[in-house]
Parts: structure tokens; sequence; C-alpha cells
């Protein structure tokens, strides 16, 4: 019984002993592991990161630019949202890149950033980008990081499954989520069913400069186009979409919209379709839509209504498209660096659909259909399905690539990363996210050649993870190393708006192209001022127009007089430096806009209407050079009908004397 | 009998929980150690080191292209004022020619180019630099108006117009370069401080 006892305190003792230093162990080993992560994301200051990460600010409406695997913020690029701390919106030259159907829209919803692609592969020129709200494409020039073109999408609303590239960047595609009257008409909306229509857009971009233009519109069933993706090498010229609430429902969709137990990805030969529209086919139909671009000699950005729009009847082109029935309300809709594989990733399904290209194109040939929908053949789910990823996790997404035969996917209700096989379907290994992860992204993850070396998961909820900050807390990214056959969590950090998705890329494709400076001879900006000596004020009935240069560290002119309640003064402000990162800002007391940040060799104007008399200042916002605090001007502004007469100065001389 | 079996038990787990809690202490300190190592920074370099081939050149690259200023290229490494001279600025520098540090007595290059007087080098390159944005056209102005220009030494330097042209510290402004951070004036004295 002694014994007993005392073998029992023994192991006792052990146990504790074992355990706590297994505890202990366990700290250190977390602590080994987490100074090897901090390992591989330290970026020692002064060295550059290794990939660029594009991440969407979802309800921010803008685009922000990270370095991987620092996590790094480098710049936000205002997209389609106002933004005061560049003007974007403000200036009188940006104004013109929101303008819609519906007017000046200051806001919007962003998406889904793609980096343009040649053969497949990353090519660094453009980023573009989805307006889910009043439906917009804008693209992003990578040498300025600045958006140079917006276009509208007309017949298109809660522009979802957009905005992606083929393997050629011959089209970003811009896909309705909600199906709307086509064309929009006063009508009662419970007759939803057969009348409303879904657009697919297909936008051509010019190889050359990138100009966006829309070549065609398939007018498609009143279903909800959720996500899209391009087929790539052997299913280069099709493109993939899929679709939920196939039921058509009206009202109460996270019911009404869940009946159905498969719903469809849409099949699209969009070779087919170039093909027959180049052959003079679709009917030309009115419509209202906004096309704004951006031009970087005349730093201005001019907006053309458009009326026309080509639009593709999916029965007149037989043979074009075809539904590929999926489970339960599928949203990512992902191809495999192959093209043989595209998943669908249904929300509420038990499992990941793969389907096969290969067999889907027997399954055409062979006629394999299982009835069809608004004329369009549905193909028999068994004849095309590839595999499934059998009881993966709650709630799939979507699915990345890593060029090695592994696919990841992301499940929003079990909050994880799956790692798993293409061809055997089977899991490999799951991280959690913290919490709710929405997209993934792997640099290239969506080409013919992805970069496996990290994957980064943006998440929708973040409760407890950072200090507070009030009821609204930040969302997040979170870095996992995909090197190895497990993945490691490197890194977890915040992110403007909502991460909504990223696009990645090596950081050597494209960082030699960023521009340093706009060249001022190359400068033909409608109010430019080139010299000092140039700069002028004109009187034009109530309107004054200030030509002013500014460079370190003053304006010219800086003393104006002249001004009158009541004109409308348009100060058109030259930089004219000529070197890297000396940029200048200016703002005017009681000017209902922002300041102006304007960059070497760039003209930016603002408005200001004074509304009281007196002698009123105006400074440069940006810390310039160490004279900034000097670099200032006074405008004086007397009563209407006064007879102080324009001029304008600098050290009390004319701006041009010597 | 019973009782000794009992206490070798209970040393040999005392032994054995020792060597645990030894084994664990090590695998800390072993932890430490690899995360030292793995923050060691390199030293950063400065502003000067920055290779831009499209910007227009700022006044230290433009001094670097050109034979005449060695001398002043020469001994602006040896204050190490390189990174000041790149900076946004704007600056206006009167740059002595070679010729100019040939007119010192003999020697005081030599001497001060020595790493134990780089402060006072530095010092005396300074009195040529003013903060400030000073084109030649700017320079007649402050001399009209009788102003005087405050140099980075702290010192002020008398500008004048006279009939052969524009003087500063008394000696000719013999040409004039704009560069991206301010202004060069080329001179053929060095400014030397009078302390």
């Amino acid at each position: 019984m002694k014994t007993i006892f005392k073998s029992l305190f023994a192991i006792t003792v052990l146990s504790l002993v074992f355990s706590s230093c297994g505890n202990g162990g366990s700290d250190k080993k977390s602590g080994a592991l987490s100074s090897s992560a901090a390992e591989k994301v330290y970026v020692a200051p002064g060295e550059h990161d290794e990939f660029y990460a594009f991440v969407s600010g979802g309800f921010s409406g803008q685009l922000a630019v990270y370095g991987l695997p620092s996590g790094r913020l480098f710049k936000v690029i205002p997209v389609f949202s106002v933004d005061a701390e560049k003007a974007y919106g403000f200036n009188e030259e940006t104004k013109p890149m929101l303008n819609t159907s519906h007017g000046f829209i200051p806001w919007d919803d962003s998406h889904h950033p793609d980096i343009s692609q040649t053969a497949g592969e990353l090519d660094g020129r453009w980023v573009f980008i989805n307006g889910n709200n009043t439906p917009r494409i804008a693209k992003i020039d990578l040498t300025t990081f600045e958006t140079t073109e917006i276009i509208e999408i007309p017949n298109s609303a809660g522009n979802h499954s957009s905005s992606f590239v083929t393997e050629n960047t011959e089209y970003v595609v811009a896909g309705t989520r909600f199906s709307v009257p086509y064309p929009q008409k006063d009508m009662p909306i419970a007759e939803y069913k057969g009348n409303f229509k879904g657009a697919l857009t297909f936008i051509s971009v010019d190889p050359e400069d990138g100009g966006m233009d829309i070549k065609f519109q398939i007018m498609m069933p009143g279903f909800n186009y959720d996500l899209s993706h391009p087929g790539r090498g052997k299913s280069h010229g099709w493109f993939f979409f899929t679709t939920y609430n196939t039921e058509e429902a009206n009202s109460l969709l996270e019911v009404n919209a869940s009946q159905n137990d498969k719903d469809f990805i849409a099949a699209i030969n969009w070779k087919k379709i170039e093909e027959y529209v180049n052959n003079g086919g679709g009917t030309k139909a009115p419509t209202n839509y906004a096309h704004n671009v951006y031009d970087e000699h005349t730093h201005t950005a001019t907006s053309t209504m458009k009326d026309e729009i080509l639009i593709v009847n999916p029965s007149d082109v037989p043979g074009a498209i075809y539904f590929l029935p999926t489970p339960k309300s599928p949203h990512g809709c992902d191809v495999d660096p192959s093209g043989e594989y595209i998943i669908g990733s249904g929300k509420l399904a038990a499992e990941l659909t793969a389907h096969s290209f290969t067999k889907m194109l027997a399954a055409i040939e062979g006629e394999k259909f299982d009835g069809e929908a608004y004329g369009i053949p549905i193909l028999q789910y068994e004849e095309i399905l590839a595999g499934a990823v059998k009881q993966p996790g709650l709630g799939p997404l979507h699915t990345e690539f890593d060029g090695k035969g592994n696919a990841y996917t992301t499940f929003f209700i079990s909050s994880e990363v799956v790692k798993w096989k293409l061809g055997t379907w089977e899991v490999i290994d799951r991280k959690p996210t913290y919490y709710s992860v929405g997209h993934l992204m792997i640099p290239g993850g969506n080409s013919r050649k992805p970069f496996g070396k990290y994957v980064l998961a943006m998440n929708k909820i973040t409760k407890d993870r950072y200090l507070p900050t009030g009821p609204e807390v930040t969302q997040s990214a979170q870095l996992y190393d995909i090197t190895g056959e497990k993945m490691e969590l490197l890194l977890d950090f915040p992110t403007i708006g909502e991460p909504h998705y990223a696009a990645g890329i090596p950081a050597d494709i494209i960082k030699a192209n960023s521009k340093k400076f706009f060249k001022l001879e190359e400068n033909k900006h409608k109010y430019v001022t080139k010299s000092e000596a140039d700069a002028k004020v004109v009187r034009d009935g109530n309107e004054v127009h200030i030509y002013m240069t500014m460079i370190r560290s003053h304006f010219a002119p800086d003393n104006i007089e002249g001004i009158q309640v009541g004109d409308e003064v348009f100060f058109h402000v030259t930089n004219l430096e000529q070197d890297y990162d000396v940029p200048h800002g200016i703002s005017m007391i009681g000017a209902q806009t922002s300041e102006l940040l304007i960059m070497p060799g760039q003209t930016e104007t603002f408005k200001w209407y004074p509304k009281n008399v007196g002698v009123w200042p105006f400074y440069c916002t940006d810390f310039c050079s160490a004279l900034h605090q000097e670099m200032q001007g006074y405008v004086r502004v007397s009563p209407k009908g006064s007879s102080v007469p324009i001029t304008f100065t600098l050290d009390g001389d004319a701006v041009d004397a010597e | 009998m019973k009782t000794k079996q009992t206490n070798q038990l209970f040393i040999s787990f005392f032994t054995l929980i020792l060597v645990l809690l030894v084994s664990c202490g090590e695998a800390e300190k072993k932890g430490q150690a690899a995360e030292t190592n793995s923050t060691e920074i390199e030293e950063a370099q400065g502003q000067s080191t920055v290779v831009d081939e499209e910007s227009a050149a700022n006044a230290l690259q433009v001094a670097k292209s050109l034979p005449d200023f060695s001398t002043l290229v020469a001994a602006i490494d040896a204050a190490g004022v390189d990174d000041a001279l790149v900076n946004v600025g704007p600056l206006t520098v009167f740059a002595p020619l070679n010729s100019a540090f040939a007119k010192l007595p003999e020697g005081t290059v030599e001497t001060l180019v020595k790493p134990e007087n780089k402060e006072q080098l530095a010092f005396i390159l300074k009195n040529h630099v003013a903060p400030a944005n000073y084109p030649d056209t700017q320079l007649k102005k402050e001399a009209k108006k009788g102003r005087k220009l405050y140099m980075a030494s702290g010192k002020y330097l008398v500008v004048e117009n006279r009939e052969d042209g524009l003087y500063v510290g008394g000696t000719k402004v013999l040409k004039t370069v704009q560069v991206s951070n301010g202004w060069i004036h080329v001179i053929d004295d060095v400014l030397v401080p009078a302390e």
C-alpha cells in the first residue's frame, strides 16, 4: 500500500517535472519558432522587400501597396474614393476620374486587383481593380503608381466577378453580381424572374498603352455572377464565372438563393464570341457610361460619355457558353496554373469541386447535356468532374496555387487555410487564421507561373488580435511561409479598410520602372508655368487665374493683390523641381477643398472663393526643405468692384525682375 | 533494507529531475544566443550614396564632375559633409577652385585634411554654404538692399555689386551654376572665417 502510494507520488512528481519542462520546452520551442519567423519577415533598415503586394482597401475604395515579407505599408493609391492627402478628386485635374453616368461619385468599394499578364505570366505593367457599387474598372499604372483610367460598366450592378485579366491581357472582365432589368425600366421587383439580366462585360486592353474599351457585353440569365477567372494554357480562350441565385430570388436571398442543390459555373468561350463580334455579330444598343482617362503629360483627366454598347445574346452564338453544375452557391472560381482544373468553392457545400477542362471539352463534344437554362446547355456533372476535396473545412471561399501541384483554399466559417494536392484531392495541412478569412494570395497564384514562397490570408475579423481601438478594429493580413510541407504562420499585420483581395509580384519585375519625377519640358498642362519669369495673374471677368511656380523654398509670385470678394480664383501651381522625392504642397486659408501635393514637374489646380475682405495667407504643406516654414505667401482680397489693380510680386519686384 | 531501497529510488528520481531541469535551462540559453545573433544590423549609409541617374544633379554631383573642384571634393570627403551637400536644402555653395586652395600657405590643405582637424575643416567648408536659395539675380538684390548672407558656419558674408561684377566675402563670383538643391557660385579664394 505504502509502496503504491510512494510510486504514485513519484509518478506525480515526475509528471509535474516533465510537464513543466514540456511547457517550458514548448515555450522555448515557440520562442525559437517565432525567432525564426521573425528572421524570415525581418527586412533590415534600408533593405528592400522581395515582393510588392497590392492589397485592395475594400470599402475604403483604394489600393494599398505593401512589401512582403515585412508587411510594411508604402503607399495608398487613391482609386475610387477621394483622397484629400493627394488631392485626388479634389483638384481640377482628377475630378473627371470619378465622373459616372450618375454624376461625380466620390466613393466605391474596391475588390479584386489583378496584375496584367503576358503569355500567362505577370508582366507588372498595370493593376486592374473593380469598383463594386457604381460599377467601374480602374487601371493603375505601375510606373507612376497612380490611377490612370476608369471605365464605367453599364447594365451592371454590384460589379463583383471582376476585374480579372486573360493571359495576354487581351481582356479584363466585369461580371454583374446583381442582375437588373435590361434595359433599365420602371417595373415590379417581384417580376424579376426571367426579366432581369446579368451582364458579363469584356473590356479590351490596348497592348501598347493599356487603353480600355468595352468590346462586347454578354446578356446572360438573371443569376448572380460572383467571381471569375480566365482559362490559361490549354484553356486559354475560355473564361469561367461562378453563379449563385440560379433560383432567381429577389428577396431574402440568404434563404431563397440557397434552395438549389447545384448552381453553375458559366464557361464562356470568349475567343468564339470575339470572332462572332469581329464578323459583325452582336447588337449595337444605346447606353450611357463614362470613360475617364488621366494623361501623364497634361497631368489632367478627361471624362467622355459613351452612348453605344455591343450586346451579345448567348443564344445567337451556339457553342460558346455552357453551364457547369457546381454544388451550393459557389463563390471562388479558380483555375490552376496548367489550366486543367476549375475549382468551384461552394460556400455552403461540404466539399470542394474540381472540374476538368479536358472532360468539359469531351462532354461538349459528346453532347453530355443535362437540359438547358435559358437556352444555354447544362453539362452533366459526373462527366466533367475531376474530383472533390472531401470535408476540407467549413465555408470554402477561394483557392490559389503554388505552382508545385498544391492548392490553398480559405474557409471562412472554420477560419483556416487548407493546403491540398491537385489530382489526388488529399488534404496536406491546415492552419488557423485569426479570424474569418476571405481571399488569400500567392504572388502570381492565379497565373501560369506562381511564386510559391508565401501565401497572404486576408481576414475580416480580428477581435483580440491587436490593441483595441474602440468598437471598430482593424482587419488584417497574415503571411504564411509555404516553402515546406507544412505552412508556417510568420506575420500578422493590420491593413487599410477591408483587405478584400490582393495581387502580389516579385519586386524585381517592376521596381526599376518606377518613375522618379515628371519632366518639366514634357509638361503639357493647359496652365503650366515653366519658369518663375512666366508666372502671372490674369483676370477674366470674375475668374482669376494664378499661374504660380514652386521651388525650394518659395512660391512665385508670393504676394498677390487685386483679388475681390466674389471672384472664382484658380491656383494653377507648377512644381519646378527636377529632383527625386521633392514634392511641394499648397493650401489656402478658407479654400473649400484639399491641399495640393504636387510632384516635381507636375501642375495641379485648386479653386478658391474668397468670401471676406482681408489679407489671407497660403503656404507649402509638404515639409519640402530646410526653409519649408518660410515657403508661404499672401493674397489681398478687396471688396467687390474695388479699384485695387491686379499685381503679383516676389520679394517686392515683378516675378521676372532681375 | 526496504528503507534503503526507497532512498535510492528517491535519489534516482532527484537526479533525473535535476538532469531534466538543467537540460531545460540549456535550451533556453541556446534560444537566447540564436536571437541575439539574428538582430545584427549593418551600418547605415548616408543620402550621398543614393544612386539616381535621372534627377537633375545636386551640388555634390556637379562639384565631383568638374576637375577644377578636385581639392574641394577631397576636402568635403575628409570633413565628412557629403551627406549635407546632397540634402534637399536649399543650399547656396560658394565653391573655391583648386587654384583658390593653392593660394593658401603651403601645407595648409594637407594639415586640414588630417582626421584630427576634421571639425576645423568642416567649419571652414560650412563658411562657404548658405542654407538658402540665392541665384545670382537674388545675390544682386541682396547687395542692393545691403543684406548679408548667413552662412552655415554661423558667420555672415557681405555681398557687393562692384563695377566688374558680384563679390562675396571680398572675392569675385566667376560663374553661377544651378543645381537640383540650389546654386553653386564659383570663386577663386577660400573664405577662411576670421577666427
